[in-house]
């Protein structure tokens, strides 16, 4: 758009808004027609520091708590006037942090990677495949998303003690290598493939998993990155399964390992301060990293209904 | 249907048989050590949800919902309006307001025992505030049971308002800034065109994170664990209905039947909630076309 139809249309006498056209530069970025200026400018400027601020506020005292040493930590908690990364070194050995984050990489990848593939194979064949008892596995799986985590829990923990999983990797994995959220994520975006292009490959006497591998998972790479994301991220922070089906202390995942490390040391909030700093930054890192798919991911289930 | 197997056998026993079975094992009455138990029929559900203990969590879980769920959607609401104007080092702002949601549970809530512990904590031990709140420090936010819910509150709405400024966010940006230049043109101020045009726009949005903050205050369990452990005692003051179930210390935790009736119970009372919501607001909400 090279001219701005409100300035046009500005009613006589508002004659701030077409100055602004006035003023502008040709080639100048065209300002929002509520563009604040001066004071109103200021003022939120203000805010929006304020605002941050008091977000930041928890992450700041943690950071100087984290750097600070001994005793240190209860003197002027907002001010970081000691600098020390021994605690940091003791919460990562004796809190056996990294052994923790790696069962947490573990299990949270393979319940991506697994997460992926069953939602792509299910997504699959519900939008594009007709069977006998597609409409019933279709309302089974629908109603899957309605029981909580919470609701099954119970039950589950029998289940995977009789089948001698409590304190492995399986016991932590295993009840979440599929998901319904999934399935209709890949099934909705696979809906819009053209019919042509599935005609097209059937007529080539390619296979659904050969039409799958070379051309429907490519084409709809982006949904399938949003959904890694987000199982990547439900698998690393769940905190009330691993607290079940984890009592030896070197199986924890990160989460399950803060709570044992903040129950043993309660005297030393800079240690505990520590094992969460060092708990937070992969996922800061891989959030940055990853935002385009985060957004995704989150608003894919507003779009949903 | 291979291509539906794992994922049918996956949510199958992991999703739709525990839910059965925890029907069923709900209806079961157990002795003492939980190993004996006998089917009392539906009437064991009717007593369980009628129990002081249940009542208990049922009353501190529909409390906190309250406490965390519109404030929650308010302050996410009020970001996303306040970060959407074009202005300079906005992305730092936006990425400042976003960045509670990497945050996990544990991570959240650590950070907050650490605020409001009345002994080792920060806020405890900073004059200035010890002086503006005494009770920081002395009985401490966390162990008097008249705050103690409302502290275990701000630390979730903390934790869960990246989450939803980031879904605002994203409704606001797809609001075409035609509705907005021409509520201007017609002389509607700011706050006028927030409650006729924003808001409206954003009800999809704001329908959909209502009934996810609702269910994550239904489910809420690590914050009690780590904040507060379900006391303070004897009230049970912060004893969701999640921790009733799992909590280390809880009554009903060697009692299968006690514990997957309250599961169930969680699951009705969600499930209720959510149709509610979706039903009742849900009419009122424009989608567009």
């Amino acid at each position: 758009m090279a001219t701005d139809p409100t300035f046009v249309v500005a009613p006589a006498g508002s004659g701030e808004a077409t100055a602004a056209v006035a003023r502008t530069p040709p080639g100048a970025r065209r300002k929002h027609f509520d563009q604040p200026t001066g004071w109103r400018l200021a003022g939120r400027y203000a805010l929006l520091v304020a605002v941050s601020a008091i977000v930041l506020f928890p992450v700041y005292t943690t950071i100087v708590a984290a750097l600070k040493p001994g005793e240190q930590v209860f003197r002027n908690p907002l001010v970081p006037d000691a600098f020390t990364l021994d605690v940091l070194r003791d919460a990562w050995s004796s809190g056996n942090l990294g052994q923790y984050l790696l069962n947490s990489l573990i299990v949270a990848v393979v319940v991506t990677v697994a997460q992926i593939a069953t939602s792509v194979l299910s997504g699959y064949a519900f939008a594009l495949l007709d069977f006998p008892g597609k409409g019933i596995a279709f309302a089974l799986f629908v109603a899957t998303l309605l029981v909580p985590l919470e609701a099954t829990l119970v039950v589950n923990f029998d289940t995977v003690d009789s089948l001698g999983w409590i304190n492995s990797y399986q016991g932590l994995a295993v009840p979440f290598l599929a998901t319904a959220f999934g399935t209709f994520l890949v099934r909705q975006v696979f809906m819009t493939l053209p019919r042509d292009l599935i005609d097209a490959a059937a007529i080539d006497g390619v296979g659904h998993l050969g039409f799958l591998r070379h051309v429907a998972v490519p084409l709809v790479r982006p949904t399938i990155g949003a959904l890694a994301l987000f199982s990547f991220l439900s698998s690393w922070n769940q905190y009330l399964w691993p607290n079940l089906v984890i009592n030896d202390d070197r199986r924890h995942t990160v989460q399950s390992g803060l709570r044992l490390l903040s129950k043993s040391n309660l005297d030393e909030p800079n240690l505990v301060m520590a094992g969460t700093v060092i708990a937070a930054i992969p996922i800061a890192i891989v959030l940055v990293l990853f935002q385009r798919q985060l957004v995704r991911g989150l608003t894919a289930g507003a779009v949903k209904g | 249907m291979g291509m539906l197997a794992p994922s049918a056998v996956i949510l199958g026993v992991f999703i739709l048989y525990p839910l059965g079975r925890a029907v069923w094992l709900g209806q079961q009455r157990c002795n003492t050590f939980g190993d004996v138990c006998r089917s009392n029929g539906f009437d064991q559900y009717v007593d369980l949800f009628r129990s002081v203990e249940f009542q208990n969590a049922l009353a501190v879980t529909a409390k906190f919902a309250l406490l965390t769920v519109p404030l929650g959607l308010a302050l996410g609401v009020g970001l996303a309006v306040l970060a959407d104007k074009y202005l300079r080092g906005l992305s730092a702002f936006r990425a400042i307001f976003s960045s509670t949601v990497a945050t996990s549970v544990a991570v959240a809530s650590l950070m907050w025992l650490f605020l409001l512990q009345p002994s080792v904590g920060a806020l405890a031990n900073v004059e200035f505030f010890n002086a503006l709140f005494p009770s920081v420090k002395d009985p401490g936010w966390l162990r008097d049971p008249g705050t103690a819910l409302t502290a275990v509150a701000m630390s979730s709405v903390w934790a869960n308002l990246g989450f939803t400024f980031i879904l605002v966010t994203a409704g606001l940006q797809s609001i075409p800034k035609d509705l907005h230049e021409a509520a201007a043109v017609d002389g509607a101020g700011g706050v006028r065109r927030f409650w006729a045009v924003t808001l409206p726009m954003l009800g999809p949005t704001l329908l959909f994170v209502l009934v996810v903050l609702t269910t994550r205050a239904f489910q809420t369990y690590g914050e009690i664990d780590l904040l507060t452990g379900g006391g303070p005692q004897p009230q049970d003051s912060t004893t969701t209905i999640t921790y009733f179930v799992y909590g280390q210390n809880s009554p009903i935790r060697s009692d299968p039947g006690l514990q997957a009736g309250s599961a169930v119970l969680l699951f009705v009372i969600l499930l209720a909630l959510s149709a509610l919501q979706l039903r009742g607001i849900g009419k009122r909400v424009h989608y567009g076309d």
